[in-house]
């Protein structure tokens, strides 16, 4: 069977998603333009002919990030005609998903080069703004039993017994290592600054992170998921299905959960042939990718499902990995995986993670799968896992072995 | 007349000299109009002669003949429909609904001159009109009840009360709790436009309204341009929020799978999204669905056919004079007896409430005054109406200041001598023929009845707490009880408004026996190690208002461990065996723990100030938690403990008819509404592969049986009852 390299990956530095974020000015498009573009920089004999397809990952595809935006991105970006472009949605775990594509095709023997990854410019296109029958279909909602994430976030940690400050220490620590990683220059070699038409630099690190979090500072924010819970009746609809909780304790809020924020990623993948004929070095193979489904009221306990079904694939066990990442949608969701894995910290998002850089929605999968081989590579280590909750219940895993 | 021949019709045609055609809705067939096929030819028929007659038509007044305008849907025929009928239910609703469309587009002015109650496909008529005016009165009522009968508004209801409305409030206030509208709150709602003090005035008002807007031909929403109020599923403010609409539903529900609102918001927020003939038939495709289900037709069972046969007077012995009582001596004014003092009141009963102290009477009556001014202060009550009330109540510790009654209620503890002696007290000065009644939820009334001298005129009334909310009195008759004090007893509840079911005396009656084992099953759960949620929850998502850890609180174990003790005297005393339930083995340990009751301020709640909290933390400890057994057993082995003790009581002869039954067990003691009640929840219960019957309930006891303990083991009489195909006395 032919490999699935990752020849290189690069994402845009993230901006807060609002109106006052640095790349709220920026549209959708561009930001992957951006990226395309740097692609041919960075890789002077990647011939753009042998890109057989753009995958983007994007969780609201409406308006300016509807209308397959992989393929207008290619076509604004002078890409040749040839080259094409798709859009797909797996909720979060889109930029994952996409990679996860390309590396399936290639791998495949069908297709040999693709670029892969997501773009979401969250302040620009509304979270949740795209609608779905699961969310606004009553029938829909009724049979299945929908709460929004958080709910389920706050149910993991009520059912662990995690409180208030052991997800708030969980965060300020995600804070320290993103800071850190920075200082120390781990992110440099991904990051392509977000430029304006002028060349002028709009953005060149994530905006979000803030240094100096500590557990103590975060015990101010209101939990974000209280309200909602009560007025709405979510609570009333998890604990349904969980009824044995008394009650949930809502313990998550906006800083010890995945920022909003606007950017994008791509990875090249392409087989080993491809490579070899352009002159490229590839840097890792995907081995083994996986989806998988938990709960789906719970919704965010997929990724230990997810993450053992790609170990068993690839004939590996969870102490073969050297180094995990996990999307930090809430801090619940890493600490759970890694308590459902067995596995310490020190070996999951070591950089940091979405909780101090943000999450794209769409982009985040590309993005933690790049941190995972470039930190793989820095401390000279063989495997990586990266893996993402995902809504519906659904879990996303991906191994990549440095080459 | 409709037509030129002599053909009968329940619409009649009838125009003016101006032009106006007044229909006039009168089944000559019944004393009401429901949507029969007489009414649909003749309803078809007339609107045709409309269209007929176009150009000599200047507007259309519909009006009714009868007491009410109209009376709905035919529902004997929904109970018969099983899935294999979808098709043809289908086909009847899409008929009915074309020709009120067809009404609707009309291209004159059509009015509803709404002379009485108009619920269900009644004010479905009245939404397909341009106008509706209605008569200012109070037996005018007027909604679209559906979904407390387990069914939708499928004549249109949902489709236009959405459109008038918009989707929030046309779910909340209307279709969603089914309420019935007096005529100014349905105007103040928008379900009518204007109203008229008398009946009289009705069709002149509707005539002047149509010659005041002779083009007002078209609905709001088929006019170019309209819009939903409060916008569709697709606006964004509403998007946002709409993602509420079911959790919040369930939350209401506790988690009881109740179809009709479910179909209700479903085919609303679908047909939002869709123009008015597509939402039309969307709604049609949900009604169907339900009619089709078993559902609808438990609660139309116990909801519609038992409560109007009980109404009617179906558990009263014939032939004996109304009796209506004019002067009721209360004895006891505890929370009881001042509860049932208040109702009587209410009822334009002079109430002579006695207490053994003065202050102990007038603390009674305080219990009027705090309603009243409950009522006052939410506007529903005025000032001059209740002083009338109060003023009715006399407070006193004279037995003197009874003479006169015709009526006694005794309320006071449940002590049997207690209550023989404030009987004996009070004899010689009470009516000779006064009817005396005791209000007891589980002493023998023929026992009591050993106190008083004239046994026959002594019958049980169990009242249920708080007397002012219940609606349900539960008359037992003792031994001596005679017909006619049964058929005196039946209209005084009726009299206060309240609804009567009539067993026969025994230990716990009807309600109060069944409900102990639904709580106990509760506390056997706990004694096995279930998940104290759980319980709980299995409780309120099987249909139950509360759980039986919180009713058990609420109860008292010290009282319940009473009534153990009472029943397995007696049981010893007549010689038998007595069982004891697993579950009264917690009420013991509770009680030694201290922690007896919601009253004590300790129970399986922890309680602060009287307001109920946590679960007790220490409950784990004294019953540590096992392995769960599946839910679906949790919710099953409280509904067959109680299902299966009324089967018990028809066996002994304890009720006699399965609308008591239902409307006892539902009105009384909280079994669930969804499944029409205790007798109609094993008649028409459905298993899990869609075999309705004794025969689907019998086998699936029999499993909880096989797993729980004998107590769910169906008796031979219940297992022959299911063989042979028979049901319950109805």
């Amino acid at each position: 069977m032919a490999e699935a390299f990752v020849y290189d990956h690069i994402r845009t530095p993230r901006g807060k998603g609002k109106a006052a974020g640095s790349l709220h000015e920026v549209k959708p498009v561009d930001l992957v333009v951006g990226l395309l573009d740097e692609i041919k920089v960075r890789n002077p004999t990647l011939d753009p002919e042998r890109v057989d397809d753009v995958v983007l990952g994007v969780v609201s595809p409406i308006g300016e990030q509807g209308g397959d935006i992989a393929k207008t991105a290619a076509l604004k970006a002078g890409y040749p005609e040839t080259v094409a472009g798709v859009q797909l949605n797996r909720f979060c775990a889109s930029g994952l998903e996409a990679v996860n594509q390309a590396a399936s095709r290639v791998r495949g023997g069908f297709e040999d080069l693709i670029l892969a990854g997501g773009v979401e410019s969250m302040s620009r296109v509304a979270m949740g703004s795209d609608g779905g029958a699961w969310a606004s279909d009553p029938a829909t909602a009724l049979t299945t039993g929908f709460v929004p994430q958080g709910i389920g976030a706050d149910l993991i940690a009520t059912i662990e017994g995690w409180s208030r400050h052991d997800v708030d220490a969980y965060a300020a620590e995600s804070n320290h290592r993103a800071a850190k990683a920075w200082a120390n220059g781990y992110f440099s070699n991904a990051i392509v600054p977000v430029k304006d038409l002028n060349g002028l630099t709009v953005l060149d690190t994530d905006e979000l992170i803030r240094p100096d979090t500590t557990p103590e500072g975060l015990a101010g924010l209101k939990p974000s998921f209280a309200q909602i819970g009560r007025d709405a009746g979510f609570d009333d609809v998890a604990l349904e299905k969980y009824h044995w909780v008394e009650k949930i304790d809502h313990v998550h809020h906006a800083g010890n959960s995945s920022g909003i924020v606007d950017g994008a990623a791509l990875v090249a993948i392409g087989s080993e042939e491809v490579g070899s004929q352009l002159g490229l070095t590839p840097r890792a193979r995907i081995i083994a990718t996986a989806v998988s489904g938990a709960d789906p009221t719970i919704m965010l306990t997929g990724p230990a499902p997810a993450a053992r079904k790609a170990l068993a694939k690839a004939g590996l066990e969870v102490e073969d990995i050297d180094l995990f990442e996990i999307n930090e949608a809430f801090a619940a969701v890493a600490m759970r995986f890694m308590r459902d894995l067995g596995i310490s910290h020190e070996i999951t998002n070591v950089n940091g993670g979405a909780i101090a850089m943000g999450h794209p929605l769409g982009a985040t999968g590309a993005m933690i799968l790049g941190t995972l081989v470039d930190e793989l590579q820095r401390r000279d280590l063989r495997r990586g896992l990266a893996t993402l909750c995902v809504g519906g219940g659904m879990g996303i895993a991906t191994i990549v072995e440095i080459v | 007349m409709s037509t030129s021949t002599e053909q009968q019709t329940a619409v009649h045609y009838e125009r003016d000299a101006d032009g106006i055609v007044t229909l006039t809705l009168d089944d000559p067939t019944a004393s009401a109009n429901t949507m029969n096929e007489l009414y649909q030819e003749s309803m078809a028929a007339a609107v045709q002669k409309l269209y007929d007659e176009v150009d000599d038509v200047t507007g259309v007044v519909i009006a009714s003949a009868k007491k009410t305008f109209f009376a709905g849907g035919n529902l004997k025929n929904m109970m018969q429909a099983t899935k294999d009928d979808a098709a043809p239910v289908f086909a009847m609703g899409e008929a009915v609904k074309a020709g009120l469309r067809r009404l609707e587009l009309y291209p004159r002015p059509v009015v509803a001159a709404i002379n009485g109650a108009a619920l269900g496909g009644g004010y479905e008529i009245c939404l397909a009109c341009n106008h509706r005016i209605a008569v200012d009165d109070r037996s005018v009522k007027i909604g679209l009840p559906e979904s407390t009968l387990g069914l939708l508004p499928g004549g249109g209801g949902v489709t236009r009360v959405v459109r008038l409305l918009g989707l929030q409030q046309g779910l909340m206030d209307v279709l969603l709790p089914g309420t019935q509208f007096s005529p100014d709150a349905a105007k103040e709602k928008g379900l009518v436009d204007e109203l008229v003090a008398t009946r009289e005035e009705l069709v002149p008002a509707a005539k002047a309204w149509i010659k005041a807007n002779p083009d007002e031909a078209q609905n709001p929403w088929d006019k170019p341009g309209y819009k939903m109020p409060g916008g569709t599923p697709k606006t964004p403010a509403l998007a946002g929020f709409l993602p509420a609409f079911p959790a919040l539903l369930r939350k209401q529900t506790k988690g009881a799978v109740y179809l009709a609102p479910r179909a209700i918001l479903s085919a609303a927020v679908e047909g939002a999204s869709v123009d008015f003939d597509t939402a039309s038939r969307i709604e049609s495709r949900y009604l169907t669905n339900l009619i089709v289900n078993q559902g609808s037709k438990n609660m139309i069972q116990a909801f519609f056919f038992d409560l109007q046969a009980i109404n009617a007077g179906k558990l009263r012995p014939q032939g004996i004079e109304p009796y209506k009582a004019t002067k009721v001596g209360v004895l006891g004014a505890g929370m009881m007896g001042a509860g049932i003092a208040y109702s009587c009141a209410r009822a334009g009963m002079q109430v002579v409430l006695k207490d053994v102290s003065a202050e102990g009477a007038a603390k009674g009556k305080a219990y009027s005054e705090g309603l009243n001014a409950k009522a006052i202060s939410r506007g529903k009550l005025t000032e001059e109406k209740s002083q009338e009330l109060l003023m009715r109540i006399t407070p006193t510790a004279d037995p003197a200041d009874l003479a006169g009654c015709d009526l006694v209620i005794e309320a006071v503890f449940e002590d049997p001598s207690l209550k023989k002696q404030v009987f004996a007290e009070i004899a010689p000065y009470v009516n000779p023929d006064a009817l005396l009644c005791s209000n007891t939820s589980t002493l023998p009334i023929t026992e009591l009845a050993t106190g008083v001298d004239r046994p026959a005129d002594f019958i049980g009334l169990h009242f249920f707490s708080p007397v002012d909310k219940m609606p349900l009195v539960e008359i037992i008759r003792g031994k001596e009880t005679s017909d006619v004090a049964l058929a005196r007893a039946y209209d005084v509840v009726q009299q206060i408004r309240k609804t009567p079911i009539v067993v026969n005396d025994s230990r716990g009656f009807y309600t109060s026996r069944v409900i102990g084992t639904m709580v106990n099953e509760g506390l056997a759960m706990v004694a096995e190690g279930q998940q104290p949620w759980s319980i709980e929850r299995a409780a309120t998502q099987a249909g139950y208002p509360v759980g039986p850890l919180q009713l058990t609180d609420e109860l008292n174990m010290v009282l319940m461990g009473k009534i153990a003790k009472a029943t397995k005297d007696a049981a010893e005393r007549d010689g038998g065996t007595y069982d004891p339930h697993p579950g009264s083995l917690v009420v013991e340990k509770m009680i030694e723990l201290g922690r007896p009751s919601r009253l004590e301020g300790a129970g399986f709640y922890e309680y602060a100030d009287g307001k109920r909290g946590s679960m007790w933390s220490g409950l784990a400890e004294q019953f540590p938690i096992a392995d769960a057994i599946p839910f679906q057993d949790m919710k099953d082995r409280m509904l067959f403990a109680e299902a299966i003790e009324t089967a018990k009581c028809f066996e002994e002869g304890v009720i006699e008819s399965a609308a008591a039954a239902n409307i006892g067990s539902i009105m009384g003691i909280g079994f669930p509404a969804m499944t029409g009640g205790a007798a109609q929840f094993m008649q028409g219960y459905q298993n899990a592969a869609g075999q309705v019957g004794l025969g689907a309930f019998v086998a699936r006891a029999d499993e909880l049986a096989d797993a729980y303990g004998e107590r769910f083991r169906p008796t031979s009489y219940l297992r022959e009852l299911a063989a042979s195909g028979g049901s319950f006395p109805a």
